[in-house]
C-alpha cells in the first residue's frame, strides 16, 4: 500500500535557530493511528506545519497522495484532502458564528449555500454539536471550542487528519468523547500528544521525535505505548 | 466565559425587531433630533425617547443604561456650564466680572436635550444588539465588506487578548507586583504591553495559517436569511411617524435663535 504522506530526510531550522529538524523521515498510511511524541520544542508542531507547506523544509521531500509537493500551489491540494486540528482552538475559529466558521471550509471549496448547509448540519450532528450552530464562537467553553475546531476541519471532507495536541485542556469527560469521535472517524491520522494513556487508546502506531529525526520508541512505562 | 464587548441588555419588547430596522431608524432620529432648533420639538423628542428607553429595560437593564446615560451627561457638563458664559448675547446674570447669557442658556440646555435624546435611543435601540449581529446587520445594510470583517475579528479577538493580559497581570501580581510612580512600574507595563504586541503578532500568524488550512484564498462568508416582518414594518411606521411628527412641531414652531 503506498502512503498517504511520505517525507524523505527533511530538514528545517528557524531563522538564527539551531536546526530543529535533521533528515526526518516518516511515511502515514492509509487507515493508520499513527501518534508523534517528542520532549517540548523537537519540533512536532513544526513537522505538521510543513507537511500542509505552512513551512518549507531547507532540504528534503515532502509527497503527499502520491505527488511530490514543493510549492504554495502544490500544497493548496494538500490543504484539502489533509486537515489541521491546531492546538489553540482561538487560532482556528475565527468566524461569528459556529455555523460560519463550520461553513467556511466548504464555502472556499466552491461549494454551493445549500450544499454548504447540509455539510454544516451533517457534519454538527455527526458530533452531538447541533445545538452549537448559531453561538457565537468566543462564548464556548474551552472543550467546545475544541469540538467545534475538530468540525471545522471535518466539513471539508477531508482523507488525513493532522492533530496538534488535542487533548491538552480538555477534562476527563470531553477527552472520552473525543477519544470516541476519534476512534469512529475513518481518517488516517497524524496526533501530536503528550498524553500517555489518550495514545495508548488512540493509537496504532507510534514514533517519537528525538534530536531531530523520528525514531521506533522503546517503551519505559507498562500503561504507555 | 465573559465578553469585553457586549450589548448594553436585552431590548425588552424590541428585541425581535430586526437590526437593520432599529440601526436606520435609530440614526434617522438621532440626525433630525441634533438639527433641532425649537424646545417644543426638542421636549416631545425627549419625552418619547425617555419613554422608549423606558419600555426597553423595563424587563431589566435599567440601572446599567441608566448609568451609561448618565456618564454621559458627565462628560458633556463642562461644556454646559461654560456655555451661557462663553456666549455673546442678553446678559442673565452675572458671578463677579463674568456674565452669563439668555442665548448660551438656552444653548446650553438644548444641547443638553439633543444628548440625551440620542444617547438614550441609540442605547436602547442599537447598544442592546449583539455585536456580532450587529456587524451582519450592517453586512446586510451593504457596508463594506472590509470594515464589517475588521469589526467581527476585533470582536472575535478582544476578548482573547483581554483574557491574556489579565492572565499576564494576575502572574505579575503574584509575585508581588504593585504599580506606582517609579520606573520599575513603567518598565514592567512596557514588558506588559510588549509581550502583548508580541503574541498579538504571533496569534495572527497561527489565525492565517489555519485560515490557509482551510483553503482561504481572501473571501469571506457571511450568513444571514433574516426577512422583514409585520413586526418591523410596525415599528418601522411608528419611528417614522414620530420623525415627521418631531419635524413637523419644528416647523410649525417659532425657534429659540
Amino acid at each position: 500500500m503506498s502512503p498517504m504522506f511520505d517525507l524523505e530526510n527533511i530538514h528545517f531550522s528557524y531563522p538564527q535557530r539551531p536546526p530543529i529538524l535533521s533528515g526526518v523521515s516518516l511515511q502515514l498510511y492509509p487507515d493508520e493511528r499513527l501518534c508523534l511524541t517528542g520532549h517540548n520544542g523537537t519540533g512536532k508542531s513544526t513537522l505538521l506545519q510543513l507537511m500542509v507547506g505552512l513551512l518549507q523544509p531547507t532540504s528534503g521531500d515532502i509527497s503527499a497522495f502520491g505527488k511530490i509537493r514543493k510549492e504554495e500551489k502544490d500544497f493548496l491540494e494538500v490543504r484539502k484532502a489533509a486537515g489541521f486540528v491546531f492546538q489553540d482552538p482561538d487560532d482556528q475559529l475565527f468566524c461569528p458564528t459556529v455555523l460560519e466558521d463550520v461553513a467556511f471550509g466548504p464555502l472556499n471549496l466552491g461549494k454551493s449555500k445549500d450544499e454548504v448547509l447540509s455539510i454544516v448540519d451533517k457534519t454538527l450532528l455527526s458530533l452531538g454539536l447541533s445545538e452549537f450552530k448559531d453561538r457565537i464562537t468566543h462564548k464556548l467553553s474551552g472543550g467546545e471550542k475544541r469540538l467545534v475546531a475538530l468540525a471545522t476541519v471535518l466539513a471539508m471532507e477531508p482523507q488525513v487528519l493532522l492533530l496538534d495536541e488535542p487533548t491538552t485542556n480538555l477534562d476527563e469527560e470531553t477527552t472520552e468523547k473525543l477519544i470516541g469521535i476519534l476512534l469512529d472517524l475513518p481518517q488516517s491520522m497524524i496526533i501530536v500528544s503528550h498524553d500517555p494513556h489518550f495514545r495508548r487508546r488512540i493509537a496504532t502506531r507510534m514514533v517519537q521525535l528525538r534530536a531531530g529525526v523520528v525514531i521506533e520508541p522503546q517503551s519505559k512505562c507498562k500503561h504507555a505505548v | 466565559m465573559s465578553s469585553v464587548v457586549k450589548a448594553v441588555g436585552v431590548a425588552g419588547v424590541f428585541k425581535d425587531i430586526d437590526p437593520r430596522v432599529r440601526i436606520i431608524t435609530a440614526s434617522l432620529l438621532a440626525i433630525v433630533v441634533v438639527s433641532l432648533s425649537s424646545f417644543l420639538a426638542l421636549g416631545s423628542a425627549l419625552a418619547g425617547a425617555f419613554v422608549v428607553f423606558t419600555i426597553t429595560f423595563a424587563q431589566g437593564g435599567m440601572g446599567a443604561a441608566l448609568k451609561k446615560v448618565l456618564a454621559m451627561d458627565a462628560f458633556i457638563f463642562l461644556v454646559l456650564i461654560i456655555l451661557p458664559f462663553s456666549t455673546p448675547g442678553t446678559p442673565l446674570f452675572s458671578i463677579g466680572e463674568w456674565v452669563a447669557s439668555e442665548e448660551g442658556l438656552f444653548k446650553a440646555i438644548a444641547i443638553a436635550m439633543k444628548a440625551n435624546i440620542a444617547v438614550m435611543l441609540l442605547l436602547s435601540q442599537v447598544g442592546t444588539i449583539e455585536p456580532v449581529t450587529m456587524g451582519h446587520a450592517l453586512h446586510r445594510l451593504k457596508v463594506p465588506a472590509k470594515l464589517i470583517h475588521l469589526l467581527l475579528f476585533t470582536l472575535r479577538y478582544l476578548n482573547v487578548l483581554h483574557e491574556e493580559y489579565s492572565r499576564m497581570r494576575t502572574a505579575m501580581k503574584i509575585r508581588g507586583f504593585r504599580p506606582g510612580t517609579n520606573l520599575h512600574t513603567y518598565k514592567s507595563f512596557g514588558y506588559l504591553l510588549g509581550m502583548m504586541l508580541v503574541r498579538s503578532l504571533e496569534r495572527s500568524e497561527r489565525i492565517y495559517g489555519a485560515m490557509k488550512c482551510r483553503g482561504f484564498r481572501g473571501q469571506f462568508f457571511l450568513f444571514d436569511e433574516e426577512k422583514i416582518d409585520l413586526n418591523d414594518m410596525v415599528y418601522g411606521s411608528a419611528a417614522l411617524f414620530a420623525l415627521g411628527a418631531i419635524i413637523a412641531l419644528e416647523v410649525g414652531y417659532v425657534s429659540y435663535v
